[in-house]
């Protein structure tokens, strides 16, 4: 429904805006000339129509059009994939689709081998005269199987009233199709379906109002026919199947045909014993001997025997795609780059609407996600746990703290009661085992994705700024920290990963560690840029009215640095952001990456653009959030 | 005695290169309390130096300069400097900069309030206290540093050229706020400039200093300054005099330049 909504409003929008702005480049007076920068000023109106078209692409390919305005249609293509399916085998025997018969195309083919063996067999200079005469004796064998399959006074009689009967089902099915009523329905089976229908759901995801449990196992397109259409098909490929089970069943095997198979087999086989297994001439043999069998299972028929039966087929496979009617109309334009495809006993989306998920079937998700039971991998993405403020003392005071108390802890008595004395008491006051109020603490894959980069962004920032001040002003502090920093600098920070991981562990500490490299260089190389910039004028002037080292620092060095460093804040936030997503790839349990790459696991398509979404989002809102707080604290920025 | 007094003042610079420039060579000079000294010289005669010197910011290689008798030893606030190009801090407003000094020592906010308001209106720039300073045009600029400067009540006011990059007009007006503080303040002035015109105008004591070893190449007394405390400057613009010495000092420093670079054409 929405999604019709949006489409609609999509289309006026970009049929609007186009107008609108034909309308203004007629009456609007233009001053400016070509490459004057003025001529692209303004154009909301072609902004609406750029992403408008964005999103008209992404409703298309993403096959979302289609699922808003015939939610129903992937259902009836997935019966009308089923009835291909079933079709495709008997279908492949005749030149409907292909060029020539299968029978035509195996003889060939079969031909083609035997006339390549017998060279080599020729060729050979490990054959002797006798071996080469044997061998080239099987091959003719071989090929004197051929003429007796094609030969239709050969053909038994057994078989030709099994290909009548198989053509008039493939006939009685065609009629039966084409009548309105088709397939015979009762009431009892109506209700049945129904029920099946309204379980299974329906294409994409729609249940946004599951409970708590696993949102991954969620069907791409409904197998069970929904509409009288589909059921149509259904049945038909159903019969379709047994057709086709039974025309492959059926061998054109005539006496004749039997009696010089065998006796070919039995002729090589003897051969065969006579020779050590691993004589050339032994494998020649084998090698002739498969091809023999190749042609015994393939389905060779004479010239004409078949052409009943492949008219029946034809007028079936007209008669289906009459029945399709405006199905074929949706499947040729809401289906772009595409379609629903039946293999074996399930149907699935082939092409792009596969991997590009539909905005109605993100959001949906993305919705469901949110939920705080249901989450990703039994973790929310953002929610709100109320925590103890006893639990945040305990872990923040260390245990120690009663350790080095006098006294001693409390013993039991003989009555088996524990006393608690004042040394236990402020044990359990420092080991969190105590009860004050609670307070809401955010947690979730998203918290803890933020929360690793702010911690390593804060701890780079409170090292690397002083640090980097200090190289900037100071040649020992220069020299001797600069090896350091450049010997891990230039390393791409996804190099250290593994090691870092495998050393401080796959959670957090490993993670915000490997975030504190990245940022701390970042941050010293700007906080040193920043402080080997500063104007030596205006370190004399804040000489020459009284300030002291400290304060020069604190009040002139400092300050100055601040552009610098705040847009090394701003790179960091991108680097850590980047670095962060790709080690949540290696190894961990939560964040936004770990996320991604489950979905990568399970190819649910949705979770990774969710997960792509989010990352963008929240990168977003890191980069204005900085840009907000530069426009702020540093004004003159590029204006001194 | 609150003089500044400069005895045998060498300065010998060793360039990257190995090289030895001798950028003062034997420098005598009395300045006495009130008087305003101008210092002129192509470029590359050690006026700069002169001043860091002065101001503290490097040591002489030998000789000594003392004011009020004490040793001259790294930078103080009883010499105030102002630079060529105001050397603000941006992030400050007009206020915070000229209070600067005053909150370095921790003097009461309150009081810093009414001298920053006072010194303010003194350079012309009341009501701009919460201006911040990168909005300012350059002539209201050196005006802030002249405050900031001022409001530390030095003995000695030390300018690096301080009206070399405004344009004719400013320059003119702060020419005239220059004499005017002088009088007011009865500070000792030494101001470093490039235009020979600005050098007569302001100094009542004028060194011409000459390169290569620097030295003061000639001195003159002045009447010039006295006069603009009264009198309008463009009008000791067209007295005769003024013109004689203007020539007469131009044509002295085209001998040194072409000295060092050679005839051109």
């Amino acid at each position: 429904m929405l999604t019709q909504i949006v489409t609609f409003l999509i289309f006026f929008a970009v049929i609007g805006c186009i107008l609108y702005g034909r309308r203004l480049i007629r009456t609007e007076k233009v001053d400016a000339v070509f490459g004057n920068p003025e001529r692209a000023r303004g154009g909301t109106h072609w902004v609406i129509v750029g992403s408008s078209f964005l999103l008209l692409i992404w409703l298309y390919y993403s096959w979302d059009i289609a699922k808003g305005f015939y939610p129903k249609s992937a259902n009836e293509l997935c019966q009308v994939a089923k009835v291909n399916d079933s079709l495709l085998g008997l279908k492949y025997q005749f030149p409907i689709e292909e060029r020539e018969f299968k029978s035509t195309s195996q003889i060939k083919k079969e031909n083609k081998n035997l006339q390549q063996i017998l060279e080599e067999i020729q060729g050979s200079n490990e054959l002797n005269a006798q071996q080469k005469t044997d061998l080239s004796n099987f091959i003719g064998k071989t090929n004197q199987l051929i003429p007796l399959l094609t030969n239709e006074d050969l053909l038994e009689i057994e078989t030709k009233q099994k290909i009548n009967d198989i053509t008039g089902k493939i006939n009685l099915l065609t009629e039966n199709f084409q009548k309105p009523n088709y397939p015979f329905e009762t009431e009892q089976e109506y209700n049945e379906r129904k029920k099946a229908v309204d379980e299974e759901g329906g294409w994409g995801i729609v249940k946004v109002s599951a409970g708590t449990g696993s949102i991954e196992n969620t069907i791409e397109v409904p197998l069970i026919p929904a509409t009288k259409r589909g059921l149509k098909f259904d049945a038909a490929a159903q019969e379709l199947n047994l057709i086709s089970d039974e025309f492959f069943k059926l061998r054109n095997h005539n006496p004749q045909f039997k009696l010089k198979i065998k006796e070919l087999k039995n002729e090589i086989k003897s051969y065969r014993k006579e020779l050590d297994s691993e004589d050339l001439a032994s494998t020649y043999a084998k090698n002739i001997v498969k091809i023999a069998r190749r042609i015994e299972f393939a389905s060779i028929y004479p010239p004409n025997a078949l052409d009943k039966m492949q008219d029946a087929i034809i007028k079936f496979d007209n008669a289906q795609k009459v029945a399709q009617g405006g199905l074929r109309l949706i499947d040729i334009f809401l289906f772009p780059a595409g379609t629903i495809v039946a293999s074996g006993p399930s149907c699935s989306e082939q092409g792009s609407g596969r991997w590009l998920p539909k905005p109605s079937d993100t959001f949906n998700k993305f919705a469901l996600m949110l939920k705080p039971s249901v989450g990703y991998k039994d973790i929310p993405l953002l929610w709100i746990d109320m925590v103890d403020v006893s639990k945040m003392i305990g872990f923040i005071l260390p245990d120690w703290i009663a350790d080095i108390l006098p006294g001693e802890y409390p013993v039991h008595t003989k009555d088996g009661i524990v006393k608690q004395n004042f040394k236990g008491y402020v044990l359990k006051i420092v080991t969190g085992d105590f009860e004050l109020f609670k307070v809401p603490v955010p947690y979730g894959h998203i918290w803890d994705s933020f929360m690793r980069v702010f911690l390593g962004l804060v701890f780079g920032i409170i090292i690397g700024v002083p640090l980097g001040l200090f190289m900037g002003l100071n040649r020992f502090a220069k020299g001797f920290f600069d090896p350091l920093i450049e010997l891990y600098r230039p390393v791409p920070p996804l190099a250290w990963a593994p090691l870092i991981i495998s050393v401080l562990g796959i959670d957090n500490t490993g993670k915000v560690f490997l975030l504190f490299m990245v940022s701390l260089s970042i941050m010293i190389i700007s906080a040193r840029a920043g402080a080997s910039g500063t104007q030596l004028s205006k370190i004399h002037a804040a000489h020459s009215l009284g300030a002291s080292k400290k304060q020069i620092l604190r009040y002139v060095i400092f300050p100055n640095s601040l552009p610098e460093i705040l847009t090394g804040i701003r790179v960091a936030v991108g680097m850590c952001w980047g670095t962060l997503v790709a080690a949540e790839f290696l190894a961990g349990t939560t964040g936004i990456g770990f996320v991604e790459n489950v979905a990568k696991k399970y190819f649910q398509y949705e979770v990774i653009w969710i997960t792509i979404f989010i990352m963008g989002m929240l990168g977003l809102l890191f980069d204005v959030t900085l840009r907000k707080i530069i426009d702020k604290t540093i004004p003159w920025r590029g204006k001194g | 005695m609150s003089d500044l007094v400069s005895q045998n003042l060498n300065m010998i610079f060793k360039t990257p290169k190995g090289e030895t420039v001798h950028a003062l060579k034997d420098l005598n000079f009395t300045l006495k309390k009130g008087e305003l000294l101008t210092v002129l010289g192509p470029s590359g005669c050690g006026k700069t130096t002169l001043l860091n010197i002065t101001a503290g910011f490097i040591k002489p290689t030998s000789g000594n300069i003392t004011l009020n008798n004490k040793e001259i030893d790294g930078p103080g606030v009883e010499r105030g400097m102002v630079f060529q190009q105001g050397a603000l801090f941006e992030w400050l407003t007009v206020a915070e900069n000229v209070n600067f000094g005053l909150r370095m020592k921790n003097e009461d906010p309150i009081k810093t309030q009414k001298k920053v308001d006072e010194w303010l209106e003194i350079v012309g720039l009341k009501g701009f206290g919460n201006t911040p300073t990168y909005q300012l045009s350059g002539g209201m600029q050196q005006r802030v540093a002249l405050a900031r400067c001022l409001i530390n009540d030095p003995d000695l006011i030390l300018m690096d050229e301080p009206l070399g990059a405004l344009d004719a007009l400013t320059r003119e007006k702060m020419q005239s706020l220059v004499l005017k503080i002088w009088k007011e303040t009865g500070k000792t002035i030494i101001l470093i400039t490039h235009s020979v015109e600005e050098a007569l105008l302001l100094g009542e004591r004028l060194y011409v200093m000459a390169p290569r070893p620097g030295r003061i190449h000639k001195e003159y007394n002045l009447p010039f300054a006295s006069m603009g405390l009264k009198e309008d400057l463009r009008e000791i613009k067209k007295n005769k005099e003024f013109s004689e010495k203007r020539e007469e000092i131009l044509e002295m420093i085209w001998n040194m330049e072409e000295e060092i670079m050679g005839k051109d054409n």
